[in-house]
């Protein structure tokens, strides 16, 4: 009987802990860095980061933060559990987005002023190489497989496909106006991309590398201009994705197998980036203007919560 | 007088209201339309006007639709709370209510007999339109549609007690219409049903002040909060003093020796 009790306080303890998940999300305005416990629905701190934090990363053993401070140029790591700066790595001018590979010793950074990829080697903190892509590049992504990464350049409409080991472009596709952000499935089969101006998410097979079905987004009562899909996140069993439409104040729930719209969910204003919790059952949205994230319970499909963080915030990583 | 008596004739009077409403369908149909028309129409238009402020209950971004549910519910217990009242005076002219007067069981039982039953015909109105709701997405948690109950009874009562209030000043059911314009109208329109505080001060802040001490607004909050599992302590004793305030002087309107009907010269 005893067993039993201890076993259950033991579950109990061991829900406790998985459950106790810390949310990251930096602050574009405020230059700083916001710590939330998303269970219990509070900000925990701020602290200082650097000038303008946007793009922001974590270790893929929790460890380290990698957070791109636009004004200083600067990839700065930071620790987890000190959220110190413990190192800094060099990014390139003006760095905003940038995409961490899943052995997490590589780093891809756009330099949206210089129409550059830089590849950044982690451990010996030094660039590897940098390669010239189509003006403005925005979003990045590696492949899960760790043989391709990607980057979408928002003047010139393309997605480049990039071979990591040769850090050479293979191909570069035309998409829609303004591709924000890219995403490969967990099955490295798909590249999920948004594009800004036209309202749409372009759906790409890594095999052909072309675009295989385009999804306009729509929402009743706002006119177009208002939707502008930026972030986009795909659960792991690819059942589900999601994009955040930026003005138009919602999150766009996408069936992965018939590429449906779902649903739109209300969240802040200016709905920017995403993160799934560990477990895949909530989604975190960055909401620019109205300075707070959203949460969504991902099993009723619906927001239970929006937390005010501070100015502007921008990227957003989930540690267990 | 023993509690059995009691107890035939509050049944009584509850179960004639509640059969009342079922087989009067169109009374059903427009307690349930007026509130839906308000929910289609109206709320559509203005679907994304509240994006942009939270304020309790409320945790997070809602749809203006979302944010009018509880006020309509609130509507459908004011209506009816009048309607209860129209049918008090009707009761009194047709002669129904004139035989239940003169029952030997007190006066002030007999017409929180008639309270109660008017306020367990608002509650099934208000769940069937909850149904109906549900349908068009607006989803409360479901704890909240079992903790609204008590919230439904108390301004329920209420309501129907300004309802009972007014119908012992109403001498004939035309004057009924004065009751639209002069009661419901202001009412509902200068309260938190349609819109949250906040928004009517950046406009008026004296209407807001009116709403704020509107009962109407505070059965709204008292619904609205509950609706999401929660207890509004301010709105709960508003509501109650409000009901003890208007149940108390019906009982005193209704009261042949010294109330209005006396000043009427006895409807």
């Amino acid at each position: 009987m005893k067993n039993k009790y201890l076993v259950f306080f033991l579950i109990m303890a061991l829900n406790a802990t998985v459950r106790a998940e810390s949310v990251f999300v930096t602050l574009e305005k405020d230059n700083a860095l916001a710590v939330i416990d998303p269970i219990a629905g509070k900000l925990i701190k701020t602290v200082p980061v650097g000038q303008r934090p946007r793009g922001i990363a974590i270790s893929p053993d929790n460890r380290s933060l990698y957070i791109a401070t636009s004004d200083e140029n600067i990839i700065k790591i930071l620790d987890v559990e000190t959220l110190k700066e413990v190192g800094r790595l060099p990014s390139g001018e003006d760095p905003e987005t940038f995409a961490l590979n899943p052995a997490g010793d590589k780093l891809y950074v756009s330099n949206e002023d210089d129409s550059l990829v830089t590849v950044i080697d982690i451990a010996k903190k030094k660039v590897v190489k940098q390669i010239t892509v189509g003006v403005e590049p925005e979003g990045i992504a590696v492949s899960p497989d760790n043989k391709w990464f990607v980057s979408a350049s928002e003047t010139t409409n393309m997605v480049h496909w990039i071979d990591t080991e040769t850090n050479a472009i293979v191909e570069n596709i035309l998409v829609d106006p303004r591709p924000r952000a890219v995403k490969f499935t967990e099955d490295s089969q798909q590249l999920w991309v948004t594009s800004e101006m036209a309202g749409t998410l372009m759906i790409l097979d890594v095999k052909t590398r072309q675009i295989i079905k385009t999804i306009k987004f729509q929402v009743t009562g706002l006119t177009a201009d208002k939707i502008q899909p930026v972030g986009v996140v795909i659960d792991k069993d690819n059942n589900r994705g999601y994009v955040a439409l930026g003005p138009a104040n919602r999150v766009a729930v996408i069936n992965a197998k018939t590429f449906e719209v779902e649903k739109v969910l209300l969240v802040g204003q200016r709905v920017w980036n995403l993160a799934f919790s560990p477990d895949q059952k909530r989604l975190y949205t960055t909401n620019g203007t109205s300075n707070d994230i959203s949460i969504i319970d991902l099993e009723n499909q619906v927001v239970t919560k929006s937390i005010g963080v501070g100015s502007y915030p921008w990227g957003v990583v989930v540690k267990p | 007088m023993n509690m059995l008596h009691y107890w035939r004739a509050m049944w009584g009077i509850i179960g004639r209201e509640l059969w009342r409403f079922i087989t009067q369908r169109e009374r059903f149909i427009s307690a349930l339309v007026r509130p839906l028309v308000w929910l289609f129409v109206f709320a559509a238009g203005f679907r994304s006007a509240l994006g942009l402020a939270i304020t309790p209950p409320y945790e997070t971004y809602i749809l203006y639709e979302v944010y009018i549910t509880p006020g309509l519910i609130g509507m459908i217990q004011l209506f009816n709370g009048m309607q209860s009242s129209l049918s008090m005076v009707y009761d009194r002219e047709m002669g129904s209510m004139r035989i239940l007067m003169v029952s030997p069981l007190p006066r002030w039982f007999l017409l929180l007999s008639k309270l109660l039953a008017g306020t367990g015909v608002s509650i099934l109105q208000v769940y069937v339109f909850l149904v109906v709701a549900w349908f068009y997405d607006i989803h409360a948690p479901w704890q909240g549609y079992l903790s609204i109950l008590p919230a439904l009874i108390l301004s329920g009562l209420m309501l129907g007690a300004l309802g009972l209030l007014l119908s012992s000043f109403i001498k004939q059911l035309e004057n009924f219409a004065g009751v639209m314009n002069f009661v419901i109208f202001p009412m509902f329109f200068m309260s938190t049903a349609l819109y949250p505080l906040w928004k009517m001060k950046e406009s008026s802040v004296p209407l807001s002040i009116i709403a704020q001490y509107n009962p109407f607004s505070q059965a709204v909050e008292l619904i609205r909060f509950a609706l999401y599992g929660q207890f509004n302590q301010t709105a709960f004793i508003y509501v109650f003093v409000a009901f003890l305030i208007f149940m108390s002087t019906a009982i005193m309107g209704y009261n042949p020796s010294k109330g209005m009907m006396m000043k009427k010269g006895g409807a």
